[in-house]
């Protein structure tokens, strides 16, 4: 079967979960080769193997981490090239779609971004255009890269050989151009990352302020969600703009999402269409965010929201 | 300091966008073009380094004629030149083929910043910064929300992270995109409109850039669009009056579906 490269998201070891989508992904593709940059292999070999990485390429060199974004597409060049794999798999992240970016190039290869689905014969389904539109794309020339969006494939276990073997890259004066010199972690509490979430529960200009957000706020701990906002909410000042759902925020695609006194405009319409599921509370029953709910309340959100965090609370307990 | 901010026209947010069904991309006649919202910010930067630094700033875009509109608005912002890559043989290029023709245009002219806004709203891909850093060879500093170059070769961003930010350094020259809210952008005076209108903008076609017509536009570019669908219309959900127990309906249905 064709080798297909998966590059591994992890902190310092700890697979995160977008990393196993996109290995269950890689087994209806051919036979996944999970690729590892960076320190903690010790930790998430066990995981990789479990999720059916049948060989794990490890480059543990400060170089490929200490740098901007090319050495990383210049050890996935260098695999392309030593393997020929049928296609390369990234999360669709910001920094996901820039390797893919520049690896693309250094191959020769056509990229395609924001999948939403791979079929077995390497065509991907994009939704694009605020979602009114669904697209059936193909590399046609090079080894396909293909980067797929959180949340697009449910990870599922089978367990595979994950044989380790030590990958090193002599990497070119352009690529160690743009050095960190230092991470600035921005403290976040314990909810889980936006674009990655499962579940996300957001608020919009009917929270009214800054304080209206405890509500949402508690609302998404009682799921264990991550907190999103419309632009108008961002823009007022109420919510910091990393957590902004929208065209020029952040685009989400969870299991479920719940919107919570967002209008539904275009901009945040964009961001959000692909939720699986959207619940919707809001006190005007015109909103046109009530076209994209599965199930929605017409109401006061501050009534509405709190009854919700409570009675998931005791049917949790 | 030289600063070229690379700036594209896109359709309006709020209009209907259509995909041509013989060329399969984006149809672009059929809307009304605006500078794309994040290269505003781009343009923004770009002339605050230039007043900082004494530098000048030209604006570049690739695109069909009407594109001149996009270049005549940052001029009016202040930019000193601009540049126009114009030909119909660039139609229906893919990142890859626009990133050439980026780079081919940019290359010897020796600008020490070249600086994009973090993504296109109709595209959305996010990868030419990356990809036309990875073409001329110099330093990728992109997603920054703080950009400090004093125009002594140095420059510093913030880049925007999952967990925060890293702090990156390089030397000049480099390739920035900026993301929304690093700054804020001026309006166009009628002074500065004015003055666009006098304000040089040359047009250079693949050939004054000695690009092969076969690297680039629709038959060069490495992935198709098979086939395209507007996307099925969601199921119209239930839609309930809150009597005092909405978020009890809610939970009923958040366990129906098994999510608690």
């Amino acid at each position: 079967m064709a080798e297909i490269l998966v590059l591994v998201d992890h902190v310092d070891g700890s697979v995160k979960k977008t990393a196993l989508e996109l290995l269950t992904l890689a087994r209806s593709l051919g036979e996944p080769s999970a690729v590892f940059v960076g320190g903690g292999i010790d930790s998430a070999a066990a995981t990789l193997a479990e999720y059916g990485a049948v060989n794990i390429y490890v480059a543990d060199d400060a170089a490929l981490t200490g740098h901007v974004v090319a050495p990383k597409a210049e050890l996935l060049a260098q695999l392309v090239a030593e393997k020929s794999p049928a296609a390369v798999l990234i999360t669709s992240s910001a920094e996901g779609k820039e390797i893919a970016g520049r690896l693309a190039v250094k191959a020769g290869s056509g990229v395609i971004t924001d999948a939403v689905a791979v079929s077995a014969d390497l065509v991907a389904t994009q939704s694009i255009f605020g979602g009114s539109t669904i697209v059936q794309s193909k590399v046609t020339t090079g080894t396909p890269v293909i980067t797929v969006r959180p949340n697009s494939t449910a990870p599922e276990a089978a367990p595979a050989a994950g044989a380790r073997s030590d990958v090193s890259v002599a990497l070119s004066p352009v690529a160690t151009a743009a050095k960190i010199v230092d991470r600035v972690e921005e403290a976040k509490g314990a909810r889980p990352e936006l674009s990655e979430a499962a579940v996300v529960v957001s608020g919009g200009r009917g929270v009214g302020g800054p304080e209206g957000f405890e509500v949402i706020e508690k609302l998404a701990d009682s799921l264990g969600a991550a907190v999103g906002a419309s632009r108008a909410a961002t823009d007022a000042g109420w919510y910091p703009h990393q957590y902004q759902v929208g065209q020029t925020g952040k685009t989400v695609s969870p299991q479920l999402y719940i919107a919570n006194g967002i209008s539904g405009a275009i901009q945040h319409r964009a961001g959000m269409q692909t939720s699986k599921t959207i619940i919707v509370v809001n006190k005007d029953p015109e909103a046109p965010i009530f076209e994209l709910a599965d199930y929605g309340v017409v109401g006061d959100l501050f009534e509405v929201v709190p009854q919700l965090t409570d009675e998931i609370g005791k049917r949790k307990a | 300091m030289k600063i070229v901010v690379c700036v594209k026209q896109v359709p309006d947010t709020w209009s209907e966008k259509k995909l041509d069904p013989t060329t399969k991309t984006l149809d672009r006649d059929s809307v009304d073009g605006v500078m794309n919202e994040l290269d505003e910010y781009a343009v923004e930067e770009a002339l605050k380094i230039a007043e900082a630094t004494s530098g000048e700033v030209t604006v570049l875009s690739m695109g069909p004629a009407q594109s001149t509109e996009t270049i005549r608005k940052a001029l009016s912002m202040g930019a000193d030149a601009g540049i126009h890559i114009l030909d119909d043989g660039l139609a229906g290029s893919d990142a890859i083929a626009t990133s050439l023709a980026i780079s081919k245009v940019l290359e010897g002219r020796g600008a020490d910043l070249i600086i994009f806004g973090s993504e296109s709203t109709d595209a959305r891909m996010s990868v030419i910064p990356a990809m036309v850093a990875e073409r001329l060879g110099v330093a990728q500093l992109t997603f920054a929300n703080k950009v400090e170059a004093p125009g002594d070769g140095s420059v510093k961003i913030h880049r925007l992270t999952d967990y925060g930010y890293d702090v990156v350094e390089a030397s000049t020259p480099a390739v920035i995109s900026v993301v929304e809210k690093i700054n804020e952008p001026r309006y166009p005076s009628f002074k500065g409109i004015m003055a666009a209108k006098k304000k040089p903008v040359e047009t250079i076609t693949l050939a004054d850039a000695g690009i092969e017509a076969a690297t680039v536009g629709l038959g060069a570019a490495w992935s198709e669009v098979a086939e395209f669908a507007a996307a099925p219309a969601r199921a119209a959900g239930t839609i309930v009056t809150d009597e005092g127990n909405g978020g009890v309906k809610i939970a009923d249905y958040l366990s129906e579906q098994k999510f608690i």
